[in-house]
């Protein structure tokens, strides 16, 4: 689960991690008040708050370019504000529909430190899970404020890496050598010391996925600030986390992903026209791969777990209909447990039941398979079986393509 | 021989008392399987009856395995609940844990794996199929099965088949099935980011297992542990090996069901792995239909 900005800098303050003061707004009645709460005598950045990143770079869909702004007057604040607030925001991560900006984020504009180079003095950091040691590593670098992926192409030299021992958790040595990697002396190194340690402390008590700070600077006043907060928590840990579980903003989610949630199914929105259905993720996955094996395109992703039952498949197949460019589907059952008869008639009763217009092409394999096939084949629907997965694949293919 | 488990494996269920955990118990010792003993903790003393085989229920694993002679268990605790099952499986000093619940916080993952160190249990999952060595009897009856695979499609035979996921894992063995060829042992490592036990670790097992001729490999995109296999067959596995990688479609940074199927970065993706495994004299199935006829263009069986 992705949080905004806002509520990610709300828990790090909680967690005595230091960011810029902010006040997060809704509603353009409440811009003037907001404004008052903070000090703009630096002037004001206004933040669109959505959970792609690119924001700065961005361009609203009237016109407005950028989604992060500095403004050096409230009066600019406000304007700025106006033209972003409700409105739809292209990022390079949002995809060509964008996604509407509900919330803003006033911030106190920092004052940047300048490093001897002349550059803004921003560094780069960040803990995750480090899949080949199944520990969490923390991630920094003196390249900050650009992306990281970037600076590991060009300058690997530049990222340091500190692994934590999940049994003791982060040692003060440990945040020393990141705070000595990045190049601090006296009072900045205390800091960067301080809130390293904060910083993981959060990360393993709210059972992080990522965090990421990019940048961390270091303003004028010699202050280690979190300018930009990026935070994803693992899903299957929310059951003890209420308290984020508050901040999940469904408008950010896609709704039939949602819908899908609720019937137990594992649903993702692609942009091809051969819908899927399949048990299990693993099948479910090198089904759309077969599918453009054989010259299609995968409308989705869609896992319905172990069981598929009528309510289920009924549920899937409204989903998968909500979606205009499917112009076929593909069914991939694996049965290896389930009977393939009790199957078959939940994907005739829901066919029935949504009005399946479109080309359906089964496949089912497993237990009582031979008369999961004899009740499609009698349902007097234009079921067709497919025999294997590319046999069923091909014939998908082969019916969408002659539309 | 096989490996991991054998057809006298003696085998505990922890969650046996839930909906999930009994059926699959049931539906083992309806395979064959020794079902030895079930561990709730609060119903230590009751029985779990199935189709006449008694199995008694302890509290704790330690007290199953001193009693019963268990040495594996198949956990299928909620997930809230799941790494404590681990964990008190190693303590109980067994030699096998399969973890088969699924949605299993990763920080107690990482944190059951770090306890895992320097214990001799072994773990194999969590989120995965299990563990099936085949029987020798009608459709291949009387084998050890862990965890939720459908036994009646393996046939007992020389291959050994290692997965992440459950499905894939089923479809490559009725494939081989069909085909006449059957199975030594197949493995399901588990979906998750972390798990105990990783495709090279079965890959070395199945190398030194006299029983298995043939290795097919399934793999899907997400981190470098397949990678990391290929490249130990091409110094040092004897055996010809087939392999099939899920996700050639995903798009990047999103989560395709297993938590750890999200392609982070350019070594991770169905396209570089792909190469790796073909580079490294693996016989590369084109699409899941072909995994068992890509095993038999390098082995005749």
């Amino acid at each position: 689960m992705n949080i905004h900005e806002y509520q990610a800098k709300e828990l790090f303050e909680k967690f005595g991690v230091a960011t810029p003061k902010g006040v997060a707004v809704s509603s353009a009645q409440d811009f003037e008040a907001a404004l008052n709460k903070i000090n703009t005598s630096a002037g004001i950045m206004v933040k669109s708050q959505i959970h792609a990143g690119g924001r700065g770079k961005g361009t609203f869909t009237n016109g407005f370019k950028g989604g992060v702004k500095f403004s050096p007057t409230k009066e600019k604040a406000i304007e700025n504000a106006k033209a972003m607030l409700g409105n739809t925001l292209v990022t390079a991560q949002t995809g060509p529909e964008g996604r509407k900006v509900q919330t803003l984020y006033f911030t106190e504009a920092a004052n940047l430190g300048k490093r001897p180079d002349g550059r803004d003095d921003e560094y780069y950091l960040a803990i995750l899970l480090d899949r080949a040691t199944s520990c969490p590593v923390i991630v920094a670098s003196t390249e900050g404020g650009v992306e990281i992926e970037h600076v590991a192409d060009h300058t690997p030299e530049k990222i340091f890496k500190v692994q934590i021992d999940p049994a003791v958790g982060i040692q003060a040595y440990q945040a020393r050598q990141i705070a000595f990697a990045l190049g601090f002396t006296g009072e900045l190194f205390k800091q960067c010391v301080a809130l390293v340690t904060k910083l993981y402390q959060f990360y393993w008590d709210k059972d992080c996925a990522m965090v990421e700070v990019n940048p961390l600077l270091v303003t004028q006043e010699g202050k280690l600030l979190a300018l930009d907060a990026k935070v994803s928590f693992d899903d299957n840990a929310l059951f003890r986390h209420p308290d984020i579980v508050a901040l999940r903003d469904l408008n950010e989610e896609d709704h039939k992903e949602i819908e899908a949630s609720k019937f137990g199914l594992s649903y993702i929105a692609l942009d091809g026209n051969i819908a899927c259905l399949v048990n299990g993720a693993g099948l479910a996955m090198s089904t759309m791969d077969i599918i453009q094996h054989f010259g299609g395109s995968p409308a989705n992703f869609l896992d319905v777990g172990g069981g598929a039952s009528k309510e289920q498949v009924t549920a899937a197949f409204k989903i998968i209909l909500g979606d205009a460019n499917v112009k076929g589907i593909m069914v991939n059952i694996f049965g290896g447990i389930m009977d393939c008869n009790v199957i078959a008639t939940g994907i005739v009763e829901a066919v029935k039941e949504t009005g399946l217009k479109l080309p359906l092409v089964v496949r089912l394999e497993g237990n009582n398979v031979e008369a999961g096939k004899a009740t499609l084949a009698n349902s007097g629907l234009t079921i067709v079986s497919g025999d294997t997965m590319a046999d069923a694949a091909q014939k998908i293919v082969k019916f969408v393509n002659q539309k | 021989m096989s490996i991991l488990v054998h057809e006298k494996t003696r085998v505990l269920v922890q969650g046996i008392t839930g909906d999930f955990g009994g059926r699959h118990a049931r539906l083992s010792i309806d395979y064959g399987s020794q079902i030895v003993a079930g561990v709730t903790p609060g119903k230590g003393g009751q029985v779990f009856e199935h189709n006449g085989v008694k199995v008694p229920i302890f509290n704790t694993v330690a007290e199953a395995a001193k009693q019963t002679g268990a040495t594996v268990s198949a956990i299928f605790v909620p997930p809230p609940f799941a790494a404590d099952a681990i964990l008190e499986c190693f303590d109980a000093d067994l030699d096998l844990a399969v973890a088969i619940t699924e949605g299993i916080p990763v920080r107690d993952m990482v944190r059951a794996k770090r306890a895992m160190q320097g214990r001799r249990t072994r773990l194999i999952g969590p989120n995965c199929p299990g563990v099936v060595t085949p029987g020798r009897g009608d459709k291949s009856h009387g084998g050890c099965r862990i965890g939720i695979a459908p036994g009646y499609i393996h046939k007992r035979g020389k291959v050994g088949v290692v997965s992440r996921s459950g499905t894939l894992t089923y479809e490559a063995v009725w494939q081989l099935t069909c085909k006449g060829h059957g199975q030594s042992t197949c493995v399901g490592i588990g979906g998750d980011p972390v798990n105990g036990t990783s495709h090279l670790d079965v890959i070395k097992l199945f190398n030194e297992d006299p029983e298995t001729e043939a290795i097919i490999m399934i793999g899907e995109i997400g981190g470098s542990a397949e990678v990391e296999a290929a490249r130990w067959i091409k110094a040092h596995c004897k055996k010809p090996v087939a392999g099939f990688i899920a996700g050639a479609t995903a798009p990047a940074g999103r989560r395709m069901g297993h938590a750890g199927a999200v392609i982070g970065g350019a070594e991770d993706t169905a396209e570089a792995k792909i190469k790796i495994f073909q580079e490294c004299g693996i016989s590369v199935a084109a699409t899941p239909s072909d995994m068992a006829d890509a095993l038999l263009r390098v082995w005749r069986g």
